[in-house]
C-alpha cells in the first residue's frame, strides 16, 4: 500500500524541524486554552455581577414601594414594568405560590434557594418554539410573604461571548493546522537537502574520495555545514593520497632492500664454497637486514610524528647546549672527511620541544651536510672556503629560533629543494651514500610537529638548511 | 650468569636461550607475565629480560610489581615499541635498560652483561684501573704508566664509561646513549671516530693496547688482548 502523496512521509515527521514545530504548536495550544478559558470565565462573571448589581438597586426600589403600597398596587406596578418585548423580566408570586404578575410564570428553580441571585433559563413569553434563553435574576421575599424576582435577559451578551469563542477557536485551528503545515514544509525542505547530503556521503564512503556535498550557495546553515564537511573531505582525500603515496614508497623502498637481502642470502647459499664465504654471505645478509630495520624505524617515527603522538613529551630545551653537543659529536667526523665544522654564534634560545627529536633533526642535517660535502671537498686545500660546515643559531624578529646548517658542497638545485623534504626522496639516485633517504623528511616532520618548518636555501655554493622553531 | 626470559614468542625465546648458553650463561623461560612474575620471585636471577607486551600481565606491570616487592634484580626491557616516550615509560616502571626489537644479539648480550655488573660492588669506586691506565673520578685525572693524559671532557666520559665496564663489550649504541644521551642511530658511525681519537691518546704511545674493537659488536677496555 502506498501512502498518498499529499500525506507527509514518516521521515518528514521525524525531523528535528518538524519536532520543534510540533512542540511549539502544542505549547501554544495549552497556553491559548488557558488564556481562553480565563477570559471566558472572567467575561461571564463580569457580565453577571454587573447585571446583578443593577438588579439589586432596582429591587431595593421595588421593595421600598411594596412597603408603602398594597398587594394590588404592587401587582399593577410589576405588571406595568413587565413588557413582553423587554429584556427586563419580573415575576411576583403570592405566598401560596400563585403567579400574580410578570412575564415569568414562577420563581425559577435555579433562584429558589439563592437569595444572592444567579443565572437561570427561561422560555420567553412570546417564544414560538421551545427556545430557552438565559437570564440573571435576583429574588426577594417581601414582608407580606410574597416573592418578587427581578431579572435581566443576558442571552445577547452570552451570544457575544460565544461568538468570541468561535472566533478564537477558528484562530486556534488555523494556527495549529498552519503551524504543523509549515513544520512539514520546512522539514521537507531540510530533509530534501539532508537526503542529498547523505547520498553524497554514501557515495564518498563507497570509495569516491573526490565526491563533495552539494552547496546551494545561499550561505545558510546547511551550506556552511556542507562547506566545512567538504573542507574535511578535502583533507581526508589529501591524507588518503598521502597514504597511498606512502604505501607506494614503502613498497619501493622496503622491497628493494628486501630483495637485496634475499639476493645476498641466495648468493651465499648457491655459490659459497667454504665456511668463510658462507659466513661472509651471512654477514652481508645481516647488514642488509639492519638497513631495512633502520628504514623501518625512520618510517615509523615519521608516521608517529605526523600523527602528533609525542605532544606530551615536550619540555624546555636549551638550544645552544643541544647544538654544541651535536656539533661536538660530529666535529671529528667532519675532520676525518676533510671538512671543518664551525660552531658559529649561538643566540640564547630555549624552546618547548622533544629534546631527542630536535637532537636527531640537527644531527640529520649535520650528517647530510658532511655526507654531501665530502665528495666535493678539495683534497689539496687550495680554496679557503671549501669544505666548511657552519652551524649557527639566530633569533628572528618574528620570534623564531633558526638553526642554520650551511655547507658549501654541491647543494640542491632549486627545483629539487621542495621535493627533498618529501618522504623517501633521495636526490642522489645512485645510492652510493649510506642512509635511508628519510633524513630530510624526518627533519621536516620534526619541524612540523613543533610548529616550525624546514627551509632549504641556496648557500651559493652549497646548501643552507634552516630549521625554524617557535620560541616558548 | 643466570637469566630469566619472559617472552611470549617461543622462537625468540629458544633463540635467546641457545645464544646465551653459547655465551656461557644459563637462561630460564616464562611465556606469560604471571608465570614470569612467579618464576622471578622464586629464583635468584642475575638479570631479567622482560618483553613489554605479554599475555596475562604486561611487562611493565610485572616490573612494577617486582619493584614494589623489593626485588632489585636488573631488568632489560625488550620491546617492539621503540620511541622516546615508550623508553621513558619502560625506565619509569623500574626497568634498568631498554632494547628495541628487532635487535642484534651482540647488542642484547652487551647490555645484559653491563646490567649484571651493577650487582658488583665497586661500580661506584672513585678510581678505575685497567692495567697501567688509571682514571680518578674525583679529580678527573687520567694517567697511563704514571704519565698524565689530557682528555677533552667528552673523551673523559667516554673512557670513564668504558673503564667502568672494563672487560665487557660495550656497543656503539650503548656509548651514544650513555655518553651522549642520544637515543637513536646516527647514520654515520660517529662513535668510531671518537674511539679512534681516544685510542690515539691512551694507546698510541704504548706497546700494549687496552682499547679493543670487537668486530660486529663494539668496543672493550681490558688488559689482555
Amino acid at each position: 500500500m502506498k501512502t498518498p502523496n499529499w500525506l507527509p512521509r514518516a521521515a518528514t515527521l521525524s525531523t528535528t524541524v518538524f519536532g520543534t514545530t510540533a512542540i511549539g504548536v502544542a505549547a501554544f495550544i495549552v497556553l491559548a486554552a488557558v488564556v481562553f478559558a480565563a477570559v471566558t470565565w472572567q467575561a461571564n462573571r463580569f457580565f453577571v455581577s454587573d447585571v446583578l448589581e443593577t438588579l439589586s438597586a432596582e429591587l431595593k426600589t421595588l421593595v421600598a414601594a411594596s412597603e408603602a403600597s398594597t398587594e394590588a398596587e404592587l401587582v399593577s406596578i410589576v405588571t406595568k414594568l413587565s413588557n413582553a418585548q423587554s429584556k427586563r423580566l419580573y415575576v411576583l408570586v403570592a405566598k401560596d405560590g400563585r403567579s400574580l404578575a410578570g412575564q415569568l410564570k414562577a420563581v425559577p428553580d435555579e433562584l429558589r434557594n439563592s437569595p444572592e441571585g444567579g443565572l437561570f433559563e427561561y422560555q420567553p413569553p412570546n417564544a414560538t418554539s421551545s427556545e430557552k434563553r438565559t437570564a440573571a435574576g435576583l429574588p426577594v421575599t417581601l414582608s407580606s410573604g410574597a416573592r418578587l424576582v427581578v431579572a435581566r435577559d443576558i442571552e445577547d451578551q452570552r451570544a457575544l461571548i460565544r461568538w468570541f469563542q468561535l472566533l478564537a477557536l477558528v484562530a486556534f485551528v488555523t494556527i495549529v493546522v498552519g503551524g504543523l503545515a509549515l513544520g512539514v514544509i520546512a522539514s521537507r525542505t531540510v530533509l530534501a537537502r539532508v537526503d542529498e547530503m547523505s547520498d553524497a556521503t554514501r557515495a564518498i564512503m563507497a570509495g569516491d574520495f573526490t565526491g563533495r556535498l552539494p552547496v546551494e550557495g545561499n550561505g545558510d546553515e546547511l551550506d556552511r555545514l556542507s562547506q566545512r564537511v567538504n573542507e574535511m573531505l578535502g583533507r581526508i582525500e589529501l591524507l588518503m593520497h598521502g597514504l597511498k603515496e606512502v604505501s607506494d614508497n614503502i613498497a619501493h623502498d622496503l622491497k628493494t632492500p628486501l630483495n637485496r637481502l634475499r639476493n645476498r642470502a641466495e648468493t651465499a647459499l648457491r655459490s659459497a664454497r667454504t665456511q668463510d664465504e658462507l659466513a661472509a654471505g651471512l654477514g652481508e645478509t645481516i647488514e642488509a637486514a639492519d638497513e631495512i630495520i633502520k628504514t623501518f624505524n625512520a618510517l615509523l617515527l615519521i608516521a608517529r610524528l605526523e600523527a602528533g603522538a609525542i605532544e606530551e613529551t615536550k619540555a624546555p630545551v636549551d638550544l645552544p647546549a643541544l647544538l654544541s653537543d651535536a656539533a661536538e659529536l660530529y666535529e671529528p667526523v667532519a675532520e676525518e672527511a676533510g671538512l671543518t665544522l664551525i660552531q658559529d654564534e649561538f643566540a640564547n634560545a630555549t624552546i618547548s620541544a622533544n629534546r631527542h627529536l630536535i637532537g636527531q633533526a640537527v644531527i640529520n642535517l649535520i650528517d647530510n651536510a658532511i655526507k654531501y660535502s665530502r665528495k666535493t671537498a678539495p683534497t689539496n686545500g687550495t680554496s679557503t672556503v671549501a669544505g666548511l660546515i657552519n652551524v649557527s643559531l639566530n633569533i628572528t624578529p618574528s620570534g623564531l629560533a633558526e638553526i642554520t646548517i650551511a655547507d658549501n658542497g654541491p647543494g640542491i638545485s632549486s627545483q629539487d629543494r621542495a621535493r627533498a623534504t618529501e618522504r623517501f626522496v633521495r636526490l642522489d639516485k645512485s645510492r652510493t651514500s649510506p642512509g635511508t633517504g628519510l633524513g630530510l623528511s624526518l627533519v621536516a616532520a620534526v619541524a612540523r610537529m613543533h610548529d616550525g618548518e624546514l627551509r632549504l636555501e641556496d648557500n651559493g655554493p652549497g646548501l643552507k638548511a634552516i630549521l625554524a622553531l617557535p620560541l616558548v | 650468569m643466570r637469566m630469566l626470559i619472559v617472552e611470549d614468542d617461543s622462537e625468540t625465546a629458544t633463540f635467546l636461550i641457545k645464544a646465551l648458553k653459547e655465551s656461557g650463561h644459563t637462561a630460564e623461560w616464562s611465556a606469560d607475565g604471571v608465570t614470569g612474575l612467579e618464576t622471578a620471585r622464586e629464583g635468584a636471577f642475575d638479570v631479567l629480560l622482560i618483553d613489554r607486551m605479554l599475555p596475562e600481565m604486561d611487562g611493565l606491570t610485572l616490573i612494577q610489581t617486582l619493584r614494589k616487592e623489593g626485588n632489585q634484580t636488573p631488568v632489560l626491557v625488550l620491546s617492539a615499541l621503540g620511541e622516546v616516550d615508550d623508553r621513558v615509560k619502560g625506565l619509569k616502571a623500574g626497568g634498568d635498560d631498554y632494547l628495541t626489537k628487532p635487535y642484534a644479539y651482540a647488542e642484547l648480550l652487551a647490555r645484559v652483561e653491563a646490567l649484571s655488573r651493577r650487582m658488583i660492588p665497586g661500580e661506584q669506586s672513585t678510581r678505575l684501573v685497567v692495567g697501567d691506565l688509571v682514571l680518578d673520578r674525583l679529580s678527573h685525572a687520567v694517567s697511563r704508566a704514571g704519565e698524565p693524559i689530557i682528555l677533552q671532557p667528552r673523551e673523559y666520559r667516554l673512557l670513564e664509561y668504558l673503564m667502568k665496564h672494563a672487560g665487557q663489550v660495550v656497543t656503539r649504541t650503548m656509548l651514544l646513549e650513555n655518553v651522549w644521551d642520544y637515543h637513536f642511530d646516527p647514520q654515520t658511525n660517529v662513535i668510531d671516530v671518537h674511539i679512534s681519537r681516544l685510542r690515539s691518546k691512551i694507546d698510541k704511545a704504548f706497546d700494549k693496547p687496552l682499547l679493543h674493537t670487537v668486530r660486529g659488536a663494539g668496543y672493550v677496555v681490558r688488559e689482555d688482548a
